[in-house]
């Protein structure tokens, strides 16, 4: 059955691939985001390439008070399909413009974060009421240890990660999926021309796999896969050692 | 807005240069890119020329593969507006089980929007429907001064012929508007006939022009004597009553191939295998319209399969009087050569292009592939010769080795050309290395 998506942060890399997904698989997507006439014609892309159809609505996931309207309006225009969450909003301004910074650090948790746990609150209760839909985020291996490079945005998705477990649990009890994509490099505007890089995934196959684990309920997906394993050993370095490293 | 160190080479992957690569996500930034890139500057798309077209060394490379929105479309009239990034395969994606296709369509799927209008592409249809270009109603150009213009023929006329196969040096087309073709089905039937010589294929080449909508010939660039030119010649026609078959998987190719992998030997083999599928009766196949037109892309990354020294593409037209005599020429003359082929790639074509620098004119086309050998240059300089001493031209898109005596004897118009260019862009702020090459920029930027 097709449902429709609200997607969040609808201008990003993943989020534009991920929407061209949807309605490639028959669903109706809700592209939010800023940048309003970025999103007219991602919309109109979208629903020429369908065969789902696509719409745009301004969102700012800093402007907490706006997201009970925002959740109010997706039901609306969902129109009767079930409504599906894909949260793709994210900043991630490097480790020394925040350590420079106060307001950089303050806007890359409230972006991340704050601004995430807003929006789902608010919608949750409509996915609960619905007992359809599901919820897909994306986090990141950057949240799961406290790197010396990244610390600031990996605290902001590792509280995310946490966040979305206790909501997975809640929306269990309502036969809502609630999926965490932990996506390692991804070849986007956030990554392109960064020093260091490896593995770089390209948006699409990281929106494709978004998709199928959507589609099958998965909790956690780390995309590509590989990445599971070389967190496992990130996280398994004792501390200690962990500290003196400089990645 | 960052951007990032990269080595970039053509698909034939002969010359390598190092770039600072821009890539815009969103429209409006294309204005603050130009801005930021410091020297010369060329677009490039998918990257599918097989020379030095998109390419800088030193310069500047505006990647535009993510600015690939549709922006509209007219189910009565036809016409598609679009981002530069846009493929082929999105357009056959969303528009051929609408019933409209391109108007011309280059060899790969992966080719972009910008891409077409830059080379002015023709496919296998061109002697019915023209080039790309010849469907492009307008253009939104953004020019060297940091303005964007709208450039149609009845507005800007000049800047819109030295823009249609103008290989990105009259600026960035951000948006492009253009007319689909009606009559389009996702399966097609092809027929398929073995052709015993040179005379027997060109002749079917021509029948084909009034009687098939695509056509094209696939030579054995290896047979000699009375097999010279043999090869099989295929003629498509759409097929909406055809079942629609899945799309294949695409295969990739993991690693670079060693050198030895191709030669004389294998190349044999294959032609010899792909040429006895065929009868000289020939026989009828329904195939889907995409995997007709683009073989090639069945195999992701197959110019990894000559190796890293990187292979070169040589495409020639030749008008139609001289042709038998040329082509017979040149076919003589690559299989004197030994040098490994895989098949090479006949086809005719109808009309002049609308672009100063346009590939095509009444003719007949050749295109094959030439592994990087000691050598190779020579013998695709030769060729380039041939071509030349018949009135015949060869195809920017592919080419690497040119001269620009013998560009200036091919296209007759370069010089209106390089007026146009010169007017529009006095400081060289788009070049490539096509452009140094043949010396179509002026201008002391480097």
């Amino acid at each position: 059955m097709s449902e429709c998506w609200l997607v969040l942060g609808a201008s990003s890399a993943i989020a534009r691939a991920f929407a061209r997904v949807a309605a490639a698989a028959g669903d109706d997507v809700i592209l939010a985001g800023r940048d309003a006439a970025d999103l007219a014609i991602a919309a109109t892309d979208v629903t020429l390439r369908g065969p789902g159809q696509a719409q745009a609505i301004a969102f700012d996931a800093r402007d907490h008070g706006s997201h009970e309207g925002i959740a109010v309006r997706a039901e609306t225009l969902a129109a009767g399909k079930p409504l599906s969450v894909f949260l793709a909003f994210g900043t991630m301004p490097t480790q020394a413009e925040i350590d420079t910074d106060w307001a950089i650090a303050w806007t890359t948790l409230d972006s991340n974060l704050v601004g995430a746990v807003s929006i789902l609150q608010r919608l949750a209760p409509i996915l609960e009421a619905r007992k359809a839909g599901r919820v897909v985020a994306i986090g990141s291996v950057a949240g799961d240890r406290g790197r010396l490079k990244n610390y600031v945005y990996g605290a902001a998705k590792a509280g995310l990660a946490t966040y979305l477990q206790g909501l997975r649990a809640r929306l269990f009890r309502a036969g809502v999926p609630v999926t965490t994509v932990k996506p390692g490099f991804v070849d986007t505007a956030m990554t392109w021309g960064l020093p260091g890089l490896f593995l770089v995934a390209s948006p699409e196959t990281v929106a494709r796999a978004c998709y199928a684990a959507a589609r099958k309920g998965k909790e956690e997906i780390y995309v590509p896969f590989f990445w599971r394993g070389i967190m496992t050993i990130i996280r398994n370095i004792p501390e200690r050692i962990f500290k003196k490293l400089s990645i | 807005m960052r951007s990032k160190a990269l080595t970039l080479s053509g698909w034939g992957r002969t010359q390598h240069a190092a770039m600072t690569a821009w890539r815009p996500e969103r429209a409006p930034e294309l204005d603050a890119t130009l801005g930021a890139a410091s020297g010369s500057a060329i677009a490039r798309g998918a990257g599918r020329s097989y020379g030095d077209a998109a390419v800088l060394d030193g310069g500047d490379a505006i990647l535009t593969t993510r600015l690939d929105r549709l922006l509209s479309f007219d189910a009565q009239s036809g016409e598609v507006v679009c981002e530069p990034g846009v493929t082929f395969r999105d357009l056959i994606d969303a528009f051929v089980p609408r019933g409209f296709m391109p108007p011309a369509s280059p060899g790969t799927a992966f080719a972009t929007v910008g891409g077409a209008v830059a080379a002015d592409v023709h496919g296998k249809n061109h002697d019915r429907h023209g080039s790309f270009g010849d469907a492009v109603r307008w253009i939104d150009l953004l020019t060297a001064d940091g303005c964007t213009r709208r450039i149609s023929a009845a507005d800007d006329p000049a800047l819109l012929a030295a823009t249609i196969g103008g290989m990105g040096l009259t600026g960035i087309a951000r948006r492009i508007a253009f007319t689909m073709l009606p009559g389009a089905s996702p399966m097609v039937r092809v027929r398929e006939r073995a052709v015993r010589d040179l005379d027997e294929h060109l002749a079917g080449l021509v029948e084909a022009r009034a009687r098939s909508t695509f056509s094209v010939g696939w030579v054995d660039a290896l047979a000699t004597g009375s097999r010279l030119g043999s090869g099989i010649l295929e003629t498509a026609e759409f097929a909406p009553d055809e079942r629609i078959r899945p799309a294949p998987q695409p295969r990739t190719v993991p690693i670079d191939m060693p050198g030895f992998v191709l030669n004389g030997l294998t190349v044999r083999a294959f032609n010899t295998l792909y040429g006895a599928r065929v009868t000289t009766t020939g026989r009828d196949v329904a195939r889907r319209f995409d995997v007709f037109l683009y073989p090639l892309d069945a195999v992701h990354d197959w110019n990894r399969i000559y190796g890293r020294r990187g292979f070169h593409q040589f495409q020639c037209v030749i008008p139609d009087a001289e042709a038998p005599h040329a082509i017979r020429a040149m076919l003589e003359q690559i299989a004197r050569s030994r040098r490994a082929s895989f098949l090479a790639v006949l086809k005719t074509l109808g009309r002049e292009g609308r672009g100063l620098l346009s590939f095509p004119m009444p003719g007949v086309t050749l295109a094959l592939d030439f592994p990087r050998r000691p050598g190779t240059e020579d013998l695709v300089g030769s060729l380039n010769r041939i071509a030349a001493d018949h009135g015949g031209r060869v195809y920017l898109a592919k080419d690497s080795l040119l001269t620009r005596d013998l560009f200036d004897a091919m296209y007759p118009r370069a010089g209106e050309f390089r007026e146009i260019v010169a007017g529009i862009d006095p400081e060289g702020r788009f070049k490539s290395d096509l452009a140094r090459r043949l010396g179509l920029k002026a201008g002391r930027r480097q």
